[in-house]
């Protein structure tokens, strides 16, 4: 019955049974911290809290309720009705990080943002940073107003101020992120052109200019191409994070899950390999993955070169051989699927990556998945450029800088020397939001808008443009920069009408397809997105492979022996900018599950070496020197890390970004390496690592909500056994009762429940979702889920509705302890979304002893908060692990006000979901299948006199998911997308019977009969091992 | 002797005297205009429109806020009925001696026109109200000449019958004390001409005395149990209104009138109240809504100048300040209420929550916007299903009930329709 051999875990203090972990994993609950007296007694608050609690619950019976009023609009706004949600398309874009999106306002504030369906990039879809991206809006932190030399000031004077320095400061340079937008960069070299053509100079913090370079030398057009993973049927990737952070995520995940999704009617999948250093969530998601030394990566390069050059007849180069597991395969596999195949690289080393385009091209790949024609904007940074200014700033060269947006000083490989370079300038500006670590240093800060105030044009992709439109008035008295350029410049007009009016010259004769221009332009910000047809330019291959060859055969080495530092980027906070937003900070990371801080990944074989044991938080520090600087960080033994290589994500140790993520983890910027010409992320000469022996407690939820052990939760297969028998991988338990097997559906001590016109369902594809956390977010935003801020979490009292589980797994059986430590090394994963699965027959239902928790006629079980007592009965028997109990008022306590701020100040608060309740102290909570977006698309429908059409009812998660693989809709009806995918034949009765061999329940033999469906992970393996 | 057999009389007697007592109050027998006809299909379809426009401020043999509506036909023609139910203000105003008599008995309010209904629904209505839900008298005296238990469940009996049954009660249980004091007195009298051992002769003649029944045991565990129950009920009473503010009228930043815009004028509720058929809330109109009309309307009974209440208006708009008004109704944050729902899907007349707004010189609170008083609505109310494509399957599945599609049998009073 079970063909699976494999062990499942989810930490390694799991898969070594250590007996702290086997000892809470059977608590739901972790043990409470100690708050009462010593010897167990009350303390003197806590007689004071109850003595108050008494008075107030007597004095709150004595009085009348409070005078409420209900304040109307003056003259209200013909679109504006109170309680009504409206939607604008709009864009995300920070620096080159880019998403098409609707805005969601209730009564004029911007609560939730969802993906932009028209938009040929990301295509409906968002990630974790663009979900919460509104937060950020509500930042106190931001600055309420123009400042000069750090006191608060006028607009006016302050561009008195601007034009006159600026004038007689000399050379003037403009610095900035990547510039998606045509227009701003129009209106900079408006401002450019009156002080002396001052020069835009940009970068990247997570820069790719390695590829750019690259494409240069080989193509002879410095661009980054289009990358069509949809079009692959083999994915080679050499340390890049394409699902994660490597340049347009959004757009890849979604392309990447075509060719993961397989049904009866499309049994294929694309084949895809990773080799890397750090487990990535890419390399989680491969087929095949493969460890390697960040000094051997440009050899492994090499090595699937020469062997494609050899089976296609083209020259080989010389490189020191290096032993890379499945590189033959897959240059096998390559092979066979020329001009279906895609190899890319996460090296900015642009030697590595003009031998990618050999590769690509000898694969005949350039023009079909990569394409150089149709270039994309998303990084434009010039790493030898931006290197260069530094040293211009730091020797006085530079008379006038203006910062456009960006921190160079935290987030730039020589931030320190530009903070030094700064005071050297004779006017220094910056347009920046809050007063960071860069703005902080400059004489005059001129505050841009948020982005949800702004209008701005952005052109993601050659012929691809889209729009972005204010969603609320300015919050604080701050001006968009490029109408502060335009001012500066000497011009009088707005932004809105500069846009309008570049838009009217460039973009509606090619466009406007006969309507007038107020036509166009009203159906381009009703769509958010114009596309055009271009032309796409003639590239062909006009340099050569064996100069970038050989010096990469020179420069990588086979058997380097000193400690390798690979600095990556995490899913959730990116390159830091929005590390002020505590959602993404308490986001647990995809792989490691690890929140509120970054922390030095280290393979186990090193850990066991030097003597560092990890269970649970528990962990030591270590320190971290690379020529010269150095940081102190947490440890985090991380099963596939390559051995002798050692991880640390950017994007933290922000100093001035605001009470959330200043102090949280290390700054690990300033450890890149800017002195080859660009930027490199693995360091592998001149770091040392030593434990320091210090203690430290990292906030992981990785170890949280345990299933203890029981295999049939995850169910997997690989590509040729599903191909054979559709249910391969499948547990299909059974029960004897009276001398036969039964299904566990056909005995219930329950009588069942009857759906007559809804029955809500979600089914779950394992093979497409890749762990992102999109979800997790979009869930915090809809449903005002708290932030607990990192002691709660390491107290597992986080409140996340939904949660991804990451399992590993080893082949070897759970006795054969050294077969195990061997497939640790480089173990499986598996992410499985894990939420409320609306079970028929509910065991919290039946432990509740207030009915607080009760079962809907539509198959939702409801949690009522208001009748809930607390006695967290029903969380104890939840077999899944799902429910959250607030053990503390979060909103409006002080206490919480430094993490939880979207439910303390009045500012945060903005952005709270109105037709959700805020939780209070002592209840449970969970999630609800999102039953606020239920009864609204119902009531719309009751008001059209209609049927629910599927479709326009959808969870936030389900939404949010880039991949698709959460699929949300009423089983009931024979038409929806979730009864067709399940194959669900009779809609009538509430148990479901699924016609779909993939289709499973978590824990099916206990029978609680769930809503929630999960799709076995098929793996396109030869073989079914680890 | 004699004495108790009159009294066994009395007692056997007495159901046959409440049934007549009964006969005599309950059937006040009418002679209604011919032309209301009495069959079953058009009481049916008068009980449709009535529950629809009438029964908010009607009842059928009670005075609510409007007359009792029985014998209308009765005390005027059929026809007249009509007139006046279509257009009651033509009517008083055309000088109808008993219009105007009615008009002034119920403190000058109007009821609304209802010119939209056909003939047909009319017709229906005025069946309905002759002949439809007649209460028996029969069955209601035959429970309590049966049996008295039932009477408490009886829930469909008029409270003033209950008064009289209680009274008929209290009355047989007094004549039952006075027969056994006469027993006994009777009794005492024959054992005494007896003679009787010491013992016996003590027990028979001892005094009743009152004190030694005050300091009793079971008179004291009674009275205690008593006053515990009492101050409990008290109590509870008490936490259940906490936050209960039925009957809040607090007073506004202007005097506006409901009486005078919604009565007297007949505005819509919906031409100031924009959100009532979209969105959760119904919207307190914003002062640009005022000024449609009082762009115009400066004073009131065509007096010269500005009124001082429009003049707030004004100067709220010319301020740009908006005017706060003291919201009347609040329910909790944890319950959701949507006014859409109930108005336009459900089609619920205002009224039905709100009270004779029409009538309120300053709005208070009507209904007690308890969780008991939402759920209670539910029960009883039949889904709108009528041409709403969204219920046809649950119709469908329904349709083999007795019962019609109550609000209850869709999953209203389910705790995540309002609570989540």
């Amino acid at each position: 019955m079970k063909e699976n051999k494999k062990t499942y875990w989810k930490g390694l203090e799991q898969l070594s049974n250590d007996p702290e972990f086997v000892k809470h994993a059977d608590g739901e609950f972790a043990e409470l911290p100690k708050t009462l007296g010593e010897d167990g007694s009350a303390s003197r608050r806590d007689f004071l809290k109850v003595m108050g609690f008494s008075l107030a619950a007597a004095s709150l019976a004595a009085c009348e309720a409070p005078i409420r009023k209900a304040i109307p609009y003056v003259n209200k706004p013909i679109d504006i009705n109170p309680s009504i949600p409206n939607y604008y398309a709009s864009t995300f874009a920070s620096g080159g990080d880019y998403a098409a999106v609707v805005v969601k306002t209730r009564e004029g504030r911007p609560i939730k943002i969802d993906g932009n369906e028209l938009s040929p990039i990301n295509k409906g879809k968002v990630n974790a940073i663009v979900e919460a991206s509104v937060l950020s809006l509500y930042d106190k932190q931001r600055l309420a107003g123009p400042m000069i030399g750090g006191a608060a000031a006028e607009w006016a004077a302050l561009d008195t101020e601007v034009k006159s320095k600026l004038a007689s400061a000399g050379t003037v340079k403009i610095v900035a992120n990547t510039i998606l937008s045509p227009s701003t960069e129009k209106a900079l070299q408006e401002f450019a052109a009156v002080f002396g053509g001052a020069e835009l100079i940009m970068y990247d913090p997570i820069s790719n200019y390695g590829i750019a370079k690259a494409a240069e030398t080989y193509f002879g057009s410095s661009v980054i191409p289009s990358y069509h993973f949809d079009k692959a049927k083999t994915i080679v990737s050499f340390g890049a994070d394409f699902l994660g952070t490597w340049i347009s995520p959004i757009e890849f995940a979604g392309a990447y899950a075509k060719t993961r999704k397989i049904s009866k009617e499309k049994p294929e999948m694309s084949r895809h390999y990773q080799f890397e250093s750090n487990l990535s969530m890419t390399g989680a998601n491969a087929d095949y993955r493969t460890p390697i030394k960040a000094s051997q990566s440009g050899l492994a390069v090499l090595a699937l070169y020469n062997a494609i050059a050899s089976k296609s007849g083209a020259a080989t180069v010389n490189a020191p051989k290096v032993e890379v597991a499945n590189l033959d395969k897959a240059a096998t596999d390559l092979l066979a699927s020329k001009g279906a195949s895609l190899v890319v690289s996460g090296s900015n080393d642009p030697n590595v990556q003009i031998v990618i385009n050999a590769i690509n091209e000898l694969l005949g790949n350039n023009g079909v998945t990569v394409d150089f024609a149709n270039p994309v904007f998303f990084r434009r940074g010039n790493d030898e450029r931006m290197n260069q200014f530094v040293t211009e700033l730091k020797s006085g060269q530079v008379g006038g800088v203006v910062f456009y947006n960006c921190n160079p000083v935290y987030d730039h490989a020589r931030g320190a020397e530009i903070a030094e370079g700064i005071g050297k300038a004779k006017v220094s500006i910056s347009t920046n939001g809050t007063l960071d670590e860069t703005s902080s240093l400059v004489q005059i800060v001129a505050p841009d808008h948020h982005f949800l105030e702004s209008w701005n044009d952005f052109q993601p992709k050659q012929g691809h443009f889209s729009l972005s439109q204010p969603t609320i008035s300015p919050l604080f008295n701050t001006r968009q920069a490029q109408e502060s350029f335009l001012v500066w410049a000497g011009s009088t007009t707005t932004y809105y009408d500069y846009l309008q009016a570049n838009w009217n010259a460039t973009l509606f004769p090619l466009a406007g397809n006969g309507a007038t221009f107020q036509e166009f332009w009203d159906q381009a910000l009703y769509n958010g997105v114009v596309s055009v047809e271009t032309t796409p330019s003639a590239v062909s291959a006009i340099g050569d492979a064996s100069v970038a060859a050989s010096t990469v055969a020179q420069t990588y080495k086979a058997d380097n022996e000193g400690p390798e530092l690979v600095i990556y980027s995490k899913v959730g906070i990116g390159n830091g900018t929005f590390a002020n937003n505590p959602w993404l900070q308490e986001m647990p990371d995809p792989i490691t599950k690890a929140t509120w801080d970054n922390y030095l990944t280290v393979s186990q074989k090193w850990a066991a070496d030097n003597g560092v044991t990890m269970y649970e938080e528990n962990t030591q520090k270590a320190s971290i020197s690379v020529n010269g600087k150095s940081l102190v960080v947490p440890i985090l033994v991380q099963p596939g890390q390559a051995n002798g290589t050692f991880g640390l994500a950017i994007g933290y140790g922000r100093t001035k970004a605001g009470r959330v993520a200043d102090g949280v983890g290390v700054n690990a910027y300033d450890l890149l390496d800017a002195s080859k010409g660009f930027i490199n992320f693995d360091i592998t000469t001149g770091v040392e690592i030593a434990v320091t022996g210090d203690s430290y407690k990292i906030a992981r939820t990785q170890t949280h909500q345990t299933f203890m052990g029981r295999e049939n939760v995850i169910q997997e297969s690989v590509l040729s056994a599903y191909q054979a028998d559709a249910s391969a991988g499948r547990y299909k338990p059974e029960i004897y009762k009276d001398g036969e097997f039964i299904k566990p559906s056909k005995l219930s001590l329950w009588k069942g429940h009857q759906y007559s016109q809804h029955h809500w369902g979600l089914a779950i594809d394992m093979n497409s979702c890749i762990g992102c956390g999109a979800c997790t977010v979009a869930c915090q935003v809809e449903n005002n889920v708290a932030v607990v801020g990192k002691q709660e979490v390491l107290n597992r009292r986080e409140m996340a509705w939904i949660r991804i589980d990451r399992y590993y797994s080893s082949d070897a059986p759970a006795d054969d302890l050294s077969g195990m430590e061997v497939a640790a090394e480089n173990p499986e994963v598996t992410f499985q979304p894990m939420m409320c699965q609306q079970c028929n027959n509910a065991p919290c239902e039946t432990v509740c002893p207030v009915a607080a928790t009760t079962h809907s006629s539509e198959g939702l079980n409801q949690m009522t908060y208001n009748r809930c007592i607390g006695t967290r009965y029903c969380a104890n028997n939840c077999p899944y692990k799902v429910r959250r109990f607030n053990w503390f008022k979060y909103h409006d306590n002080k206490d919480f006000a430094g993490v939880n701020i979207a439910q303390n100040d009045d500012l945060g608060k903005m952005v709270l979901n109105p037709d959700v309740t805020v939780r209070v102290r002592g209840v449970m909570e969970k999630c609800s299948m999102c039953v606020q977006r239920i009864q609204a698309g119902k009531l719309t429908a009751k008001r059209e006199k209609r049927t629910v059409q599927d479709g326009e009812i959808n969870m936030a998660c389900a939404v949010a998911c880039p991949t698709d693989a959460l699929v949300f809709g009423d089983m009931n009806d024979p038409n929806s997308k979730v009864s067709k995918l399940l194959k669900i034949e009779e809609t009538t009765s509430a148990l479901k019977e699924v016609g779909e061999e993939r289709a499973y329940h978590v824990l099916e033999e206990i029978n609680v009969s769930p809503n929630v469906w999960y799709f076995t992970k098929i793996r396109n393996k030869e073989k079914n091992e680890a | 002797m004699s004495s108790k057999r009159s009294l066994v009389g009395i007692l056997l007697s007495s159901p046959t005297l409440a049934v007549l007592f009964f006969l005599l109050i309950g059937v006040s027998a009418h002679a209604a205009d011919p032309a209301v006809v009495n069959s079953p299909e058009a009481i049916e379809v008068g009980k449709t429109v009535f529950n629809a426009n009438c029964k908010t401020c009607h009842k059928l043999d009670q005075k609510y806020i409007g007359p009792a509506l029985r014998g209308a036909t009765d005390r005027n023609s059929a026809e007249w009925v009509k007139t006046w139910i279509k257009n009651s203000g033509e009517v008083i105003a055309s000088g109808d001696s008993y219009a105007v008599a009615l008009y002034k008995e119920y403190n000058n309010s109007i009821m609304p026109a209802y010119t939209f209904l056909s003939d047909a629904e009319l017709d229906g209505l005025l069946s309905y109200i002759e002949y439809g839900d007649v209460v028996d008298p029969n069955a209601a005296a035959a429970t309590i000449g049966g049996e008295t238990g039932a009477v408490g469940a009886g829930g469909g009996i008029p409270s003033e019958y209950l008064t009289v049954i209680l009274g008929v009660l209290i009355l047989v249980l007094l004549l039952i004390l006075v027969v056994l004091g006469l027993i006994i007195s009777v009794l005492t009298k024959y054992i005494n001409r007896q003679d009787l051992p010491e013992d016996d002769k003590e027990f028979v003649s001892q005094k009743f005395e009152l004190g030694k029944v005050f300091k009793s045991d079971a008179f004291i565990i009674v009275i205690t149990a008593l006053v515990i129950a009492l101050v409990a009920k008290t109590a509870i009473d008490g936490l259940y209104s906490v936050g209960v503010q039925q009957g809040y009228a607090p007073a506004q930043p202007i005097a506006f009138s409901h009486a005078l815009h919604a009565g007297q004028y007949e505005i819509a509720c919906q031409y100031c109240h924009t959100g009532v058929e979209i969105g959760k809330s119904a919207n307190i109109p914003s002062a640009n809504i005022c000024m449609n009309c009082h762009t115009h309307i400066q004073n009131v009974g065509g007096k010269e100048g500005i009124s001082p209440e429009i003049q707030k208006i004004y100067n709220a708009v010319d301020n740009n300040q908006p005017i706060e008004w003291v919201r009347v109704h609040n329910l909790p944050d944890l319950a959701y209420f949507n006014h859409s729902q109930h108005v336009a899907v459900g089609g619920i007349e205002c009224q039905t929550c709100h009270g004779p707004i029409q009538e309120m010189e300053v709005v208070g609170q009507h209904s007690s916007l308890t969780m008991g008083w939402c759920i209670d609505c539910h029960r009883q109310t039949e889904v709108a299903t009528q041409g709403n494509a969204y219920y046809d399957k649950l119709v469908q599945l329904h349709s083999d009930s007795k019962d019609a599609l109550k609000v209850k049998d869709i999953g209203g009073l389910e705790c995540a329709k309002c609570h989540y």
